[in-house]
């Protein structure tokens, strides 16, 4: 159900521009793991190249490597659209279909892509993703009513459900709590824990203090200065990135000397 | 301050929150200046008006003069009684206001003339509705304006034919319009042969419809010619609903592009990241994900455009003829649309030597006309409000 | 119903069906054929209108007849048109322009906001009415109004050209369709203002009120500078819309011959009522005259459009609106 996901020597570029360069990288599945770095440093970027996201830019391409599995990604022939069924994202602002109810918003991978089920089917993907989500209890008496109407940490954990639904192997998370309230960010980052037992989370964040409550392994990225490409700086336990760094920048990042 | 003569000094001392003035408000001229000037400048203008006019006084006449006398009046008081730059001030708000209420004349005069003729008679005989010209000749004309017979003939070719040209049209239209601006949201991506288009889209904007109605003629004329023959009866052929259509789809087209392309451009990049994510393809995320969204402003702007296109004249004067039958075939034969009904109308009546029973045809006919314009723009307008979805975030 | 589809199948291979992926290719080929079909149709629109106005413009070459019908040569037939459309769009502009900037400032800038939108919507009630509406309104109502008023100019400014001759008893005159015309181009010019005027930055605006400024020192110091490129391109766009009425024009004025008289019946014509009156009845070389004359109409309205275009563009590049 969930994979691992291996980079190797991954350029990103927009147009000219390096944006990321060399990023060689390990994440296990069923592990949670994070993003940190200041503004700018090519974390982002490198998240969206996980499912072939930065190709809906124009000019934006990936050199290298990107295994799922052991898998390329960016092999010739691979279809970015049969990558992203397999690799789920949640963006930094919650994005539900406006257009849909709560019920067509979580059917809505299979709906847009025209599968048919029967309602039976339907039904239990929609209570299955939004137990998953944490959602259902708070939801099931509105399933026909706009996702819209909800809270923002509600609308967040929706498009969670929406990622789950499809039965991702790994879900990517943007910044995802950065939109919302200090509860609402509990209750995603409780999401998160126990969503690890089925899949592999990635997830991008500006809070140092997330990043240390919800992962297991923590990357730095860094930038030299405007105009030059990220780099990953450190990949390491959770508790080794924050406490005993080996490299002077990570260090200088977590203890707040900079960005 | 306190040791000057100034006169509101005292006044603000011994009365404090009193109604009297304040330094602030000192200087100023009294609420009814307004008042009294306005009154002022209408009698001095009643005295000129009289003057200029001799015996006969004319009221538009009064009313122009008072409100320049108004305006001149209350530019001098300011200026004497506070400054310049307040005077100046008040002078270009009054000017603002006047251009205002100038747009309003020949507004409400259109709108009059066209109800207070039109009205009646289409009270009188609502069968102009649903009766063509067809067998109606001048004595019938003649026998109403002169015996006071009932108004022969109607306007029900007019309708039909506005109908089918505009549904023509906008079946010609929308696919390309709404096809061309998708292109340019979601694959031009701002490249070199999208700002060509945007270009000629803008330029099409600026076609003169006659033009366009040239247009449609002489390329149906040279389709007939080249693969059909140029004989008379031929050439007879290219007049037609469907040249008249292609007249208007060219004013239509640029109307489509550039309102769908707003609203294309309104539709969030969260929505389709968040349906790219999902693997869900572009074109299908463009069909179930963009156009539902933005579905509300571009049937309001399609609604605006065959609003537009349905009072057009000149292009289906020059593409589609003038009959005085019924025809519903778009594709054989002239047609009449109802704005170039009216046009004949009052250009060429039924009956030269007895005008009234035509113009008040024509009258009921443009009635019609604006009723039917105003619905279709009324309709934009609730379906842009009431069908747009409702925002995400909070 | 027994579950047609049962669980969805699940990709566990990156090789796998590509399926819906020709969906993509054809819809993105048919946006851009329909983009095609576009750039095909204004070159259609230019071919056509010259491959048949040629007769007229070289009788000699592309016709059988040595000269065109209306006169000795195009040009002489043509220009009188082409000055009475100029004059008369001309007319409307001058009307126009400075009632359609106070009705947007007064939209943007004066109105209390309950009062603007409703204003908003009358001048946009105003652009709906049909042309031939305000055709027959100016035909039937305007031009015996006007009839006073084209005697009294005649009496106290018959010295000016403008204003000689003999004045005309009816009102259906070059002046009268140059007054509809201006009612006509008067929504157009205030919605284009109104846009521009409600762009310009509201620190400017409430940096001059901070100084001291009033009202219109504000808009004199802030609104007119931010919005002058967009003013003249407003005025150019009404203008190219003004060349090209036909309708109003046709009903208003009884045409003939170019005269510097504004207020004779019987006098002047444009090229769009000139086609409008014609081309129904017109065949061979006459139809030739009235397609070339309608080429040189959009060759004008073209140039005019293009310069108002080209003024946004480059106001855009600097303003940092939008």
């Amino acid at each position: 159900m969930s994979k691992r996901i291996d980079a190797v020597d991954l350029n990103v570029y927009y147009g000219n521009f390096r944006a990321v360069e060399g990023v060689n990288i390990n994440i296990e599945p069923r592990s949670v793991t994070a993003f940190i770095g200041p503004s700018g440093c090519g974390k982002t970027t490198f998240l969206r190249t996980i499912n072939r996201m930065h190709e809906v830019l124009p000019g934006a391409r990936a050199e290298g490597r990107l295994l799922l599995d052991g898998e390329d990604i960016y092999a010739p022939g691979v279809d970015p659209v049969t990558v992203r069924t397999m690799v789920g994202m949640v963006f930094q602002r919650p994005n539900p279909f406006p257009t849909m109810s709560i019920r067509d918003n979580i059917l809505a991978g299979y709906k847009l892509n025209g599968t048919r089920m029967s309602k039976s089917t339907a039904d239990g993907i929609v209570e299955k993703s939004l137990r998953g989500a944490n959602l259902w209890e708070e939801v099931k008496d509105r399933l026909d009513k706009p996702g819209s109407g909800l809270s923002g940490g509600q609308q967040q954990r929706l498009c969670i459900a929406r990622s789950i639904a499809v039965e991702p192997d790994v879900i990517l998370m943007d910044e995802p709590c950065s939109a919302l309230d200090p509860i609402s960010t509990l209750a995603i980052e409780d999401l998160i824990n126990e969503l690890k037992d089925n899949y592999t989370v990635v997830i991008v964040t500006h809070n140092m203090q997330q990043a240390a409550r919800v992962a297991d392994k923590t990357a730095f990225f860094n930038i030299a200065g405007t105009g030059k490409p990220g780099k990953l700086i450190e990949y390491d336990d959770t508790s080794v990135i924050f406490n005993n760094p080996s490299n002077k920048q990570t260090e200088d990042y977590v203890s707040g000397r900079f960005g | 301050m306190t040791i000057s003569n100034d006169t509101a000094a005292p006044q603000r001392t011994s009365v404090p929150g009193g109604k009297k003035k304040n330094s602030l408000t000192a200087g100023q001229k009294p609420g009814w200046t307004w008042i009294a000037v306005l009154a002022g400048a209408l009698v001095v203008a009643a005295g000129i008006t009289a003057l200029l006019g001799g015996g006969a006084f004319s009221w538009v006449g009064w009313l122009i003069i008072a409100a320049v006398l108004y305006v001149l009046g209350m530019y001098l008081v300011t200026r004497v009684i506070e400054n310049a730059r307040r005077a100046t001030d008040g002078l270009w708000q009054n000017l603002v206001w006047a251009a205002f209420l100038l747009a309003l004349i020949p507004l409400i005069s259109v709108i009059w003339a066209v109800v207070a003729n039109g009205l009646p008679t289409l009270l009188e005989t609502p069968q102009l509705l649903w009766r063509d010209m067809q067998g109606v000749t001048g004595s019938d004309d003649i026998a109403t304006q002169t015996e006071g017979a009932p108004l022969a003939g109607g306007f029900l070719h007019g309708l039909v034919g506005t109908l089918m040209i505009t549904l023509l049209a906008t079946v010609i239209s929308v696919p390309i319009g709404l096809l061309t601006s998708i292109y340019l949201v979601e694959y031009g991506r701002g490249g070199w042969f999208s700002r060509a288009i945007v270009f000629f889209v803008d330029v099409m904007t600026g076609i003169p419809s006659i033009v366009a109605g040239l247009f449609a003629f002489a390329a149906v004329q040279l389709v007939i010619t080249t693969f059909i023959g140029d004989g008379p009866r031929q050439l007879q052929m290219v007049k037609m609903g469907l040249t008249a259509a292609i007249a208007l789809s060219v004013l239509m087209i640029p109307v489509v592009v550039r309102s769908t392309e707003e609203m294309l451009r309104v539709v969030p990049n969260e929505l389709r990241e968040a349906s790219y994510a999902l693997g869900v393809r572009k074109w299908r995320t463009i069909f179930k994900v963009v156009l539902p969204t933005a579905m509300s402003g571009i049937a309001s702007g399609v609604t605006l455009s065959i609003a537009r296109v349905t009072g057009e004249t000149a292009p289906i004067l020059v593409t589609a003829g003038y009959i005085a039958t019924t025809n519903w075939n778009p594709f054989d034969g002239w047609m009449t649309a109802l704005p170039v009904y009216i046009y004949r109308q009052l250009i060429n009546p039924t009956a030269p030597a007895a005008g009234d029973p035509s113009a008040e045809r024509a009258w009921a006919a443009a009635l019609v006309l604006i009723v039917i314009v105003m619905l279709l723009n009324l309709i934009a307008r609730i379906v842009a409000k009431a069908f747009a979805p409702k925002k995400t975030g909070r | 119903m027994t579950d047609t589809a049962t669980e969805p199948s699940r990709k566990t291979s990156l090789k796998g069906s590509r399926g819906g992926e020709a969906g993509d290719r054809v819809f993105s080929g048919l946006a851009l054929t329909a983009g095609i079909v576009i750039l095909l149709v204004l070159a259609f629109v230019a071919v056509f209108l010259l491959i048949e106005s040629l007769p007229a413009l070289w009788p000699e070459v592309f016709s059988d007849q040595d000269s065109i019908e209306s006169a000795d040569t195009f040009w002489q037939y043509v220009w009188p048109l082409m000055a009475g459309t100029l004059i008369a769009s001309i007319i409307a502009i001058l009307l126009a322009t400075p009632v359609a900037v106070g009705i947007a400032l007064y939209i943007s800038h004066y109105a209390p906001r309950s009062i603007a939108t409703p204003v908003g919507y009358v001048i946009d009630l105003l652009a709906a009415i049909p042309s031939v509406v305000f055709g027959a309104w100016g035909m039937t109502v305007l031009a015996g109004a006007m009839v006073p008023i084209y005697a009294w100019l005649n009496e106290y400014l018959g010295w000016i050209p403008l204003f000689g001759g003999t004045p005309t008893t009816t009102g259906r005159t070059l002046l009268t369709s140059g007054v509809v015309l201006a009612v006509m181009i008067l929504p157009i010019i205030t919605s284009l203002c109104r846009e521009i005027f409600l762009q310009t930055p509201k620190l400017h605006e409430e940096a001059a009120l901070a100084l001291g400024a009033t009202r219109w020192e504000m808009i004199k110091m802030t609104v007119f500078p931010f919005a002058r490129a967009g003013i003249v391109s407003s005025i150019m766009l009404g203008l190219g819309r003004a060349l090209g009425e036909t309708m109003a024009v046709t009903l208003v004025l009884s045409p003939g011959i170019f005269s510097w008289s504004l207020i004779q019946s019987g006098r002047n014509a444009t090229i769009p009522s000139e086609i409008a009156l014609n081309f129904p009845e017109a065949f061979g070389m006459r139809q030739s005259e009235l397609i070339a004359a309608g080429l040189m109409l959009f060759i004008i309205t073209l140039a005019v459009n293009m310069v108002a275009r080209w003024i946004v563009s480059r106001h855009k590049e600097f303003s940092g609106a939008n």
